[in-house]
């Protein structure tokens, strides 16, 4: 028991992240031309928990929120496991090119940044930084954010309020700026992995064609987002 | 690594200081001299992972190459792309980007990455520290993009450090992305690879994506399925040896 409590004791000495409680300011900005983001989720927690990985398939909460941007099911999941969790700071959606701030206070251990936020219109779109590792040092740190495809959902860019997970379809078009009548662009998923989205088709027919995004509108290149992480 | 190499270069100055004090002693005229036995140099090897993860949604990747080298680059943005990249990015046939001349050494995947699927390529090289690496594989359902990256340095990568990395993908230039049938070798279309015509730029640029039929290139045999943003690959590269 004692030796335990020595090798403990080492281990933490050793450690070169010094779990410390630390105060981050968060900016994130909505980098795209047509795309809005649903209620933000931005957690700081420990290396035991991961709320998505490239190639893994996504698990149902991630799922939720990328399909219907619900991000209850990740809070639940982030606040059994003693994450700090700053849920939906923009109140709402945020709209194109504007960006959100918000103050996250940390506890000793929680020492990586993970964000989620679905795009709207998408079928299961995501802008996603899974375990970023916040610096120790006081200061001012910036990144690009990819959009990732949550690979549960077939591309089919209709626009008919499905957002539950499992249901086909997209559930809005904040801008309401799609169309209608859309056949639905495929119904299969080749990669049913969480991967980089290859973005929307759209079409230029907003009563008919196989989308009801407009390919004017609702594409996008990335990066999708910008987040600035200050470190007090 | 500098530390590394800073403490095996210490103990052979100090081999050699030995050599000299025996050497002055047998200049002594001792007659207890004896030749010193031989130590044979304990062969320094160099070895690395390269770990690979398709991010696609419908682009599966040729067999990844991988090249420790000194010298050169495996493509260059605005520069012509080689022969044997051609080859890599038309084909997906790897075989002359490993036996490349600026190759100290070099490793192949086993096969196809397909979407979400992973490797990991390994790859070493004795007595001789590589000063970079390069990787690469082919977008198959494509005419001829590539994605990887040329010329990472591994000068200062210790033991059991790695680099994480996620890269865009390039268009050799060498063949004009037409995206018909007859010219696209990967499952989509089974069409024909390496063509030594070059009909496109023939300068190595960073790739456009591809348009598909369903975007009303109607001559494409790619579907909306098939197309793809960057990044395509996330990379690792971890020195294990």
């Amino acid at each position: 028991m004692k030796l335990f409590k020595a090798v403990a004791t080492i281990t933490l000495l050793c450690s070169s992240t010094v779990s410390i409680a630390q105060e981050l300011e968060i900016e994130f900005t909505n980098l795209t031309h047509g795309i809005h983001y649903t209620p933000i989720l931005m957690s700081a927690h420990s290396d035991a928990i991961s709320l998505f990985s490239a190639g893994v398939a996504a698990t149902p909460e991630l799922q939720m929120m990328a399909e219907g941007g619900d991000i209850s099911g990740l809070v639940t999941m982030l606040d059994a496991a003693n994450a700090n969790n700053m849920t939906n700071p923009a109140n709402g959606l945020l709209a194109p090119g504007q960006s959100t701030t918000a103050m996250l206070s940390t506890d000793e251990g929680n020492t990586y940044l993970s964000v989620v936020t679905m795009l709207l219109p998408t079928n299961d779109g995501f802008a996603g930084v899974n375990s970023w590792k916040i610096p120790t040092e006081a200061g001012s740190y910036s990144f690009n954010v990819n959009a990732y495809d949550a690979g549960t959902e077939a591309n089919n860019e209709v626009v008919n309020g499905g957002g539950a997970p499992g249901v086909l379809g997209i559930p809005a078009a904040p801008g309401m700026d799609s169309g209608t009548g859309g056949s639905g662009v495929t119904t299969e998923e080749a990669n049913t992995t969480v991967h980089i989205h290859r973005g929307s088709l759209g079409d230029d027919n907003l009563t008919a064609g196989k989308s009801d995004l407009d390919n004017t509108v609702h594409r996008w290149l990335n990066p999708v987002a910008r987040i600035t992480v200050t470190v007090k | 690594m500098t530390v590394l190499y800073k403490q095996s270069f210490t103990s052979t100055a100090i081999w050699s200081a030995l050599g000299v004090t025996v050497l002055l002693t047998a200049c002594g005229g001792s007659d207890s001299y004896a030749p010193q036995p031989v130590i044979p140099p304990v062969p320094v090897i160099y070895s690395y992972e390269v770990s690979v993860t398709n991010l696609t949604h419908a682009q599966p990747l040729s067999p990844v190459a991988v090249i420790l080298h000194n010298e050169g680059e495996l493509f260059e943005i605005g520069i012509s792309a080689s022969v044997a990249l051609e080859n890599l990015a038309e084909s997906g046939d790897n075989s002359q980007v490993l036996a490349d001349d600026i190759a100290l050494a070099s490793a192949s995947g086993v096969g196809v990455i397909m979407p979400g699927m992973s490797e990991t390529v390994s790859v070493s090289i004795t007595d001789t520290q590589p000063m970079m690496i390069s990787t690469a594989a082919m977008l198959v359902n494509t005419n001829d993009a590539f994605s990887g990256f040329s010329g990472m340095s591994l000068e200062n990568m210790a033991v059991g450090e790695s680099i994480s990395l996620l890269t865009g993908s390039y268009d050799s230039g060498t063949e004009k992305n037409s995206e018909t049938m007859a010219t696209i070798p990967g499952p989509a279309a089974g069409g024909e690879g390496f063509n030594a015509e070059r009909d496109d730029v023939d300068i190595v640029t960073m790739h456009a994506g591809v348009i598909s039929n369903d975007d009303g290139l109607v001559q494409s045999v790619l579907s909306q399925a098939h197309r793809f943003d960057n990044p395509t690959l996330a990379i690792s590269v971890k020195r294990v040896e």
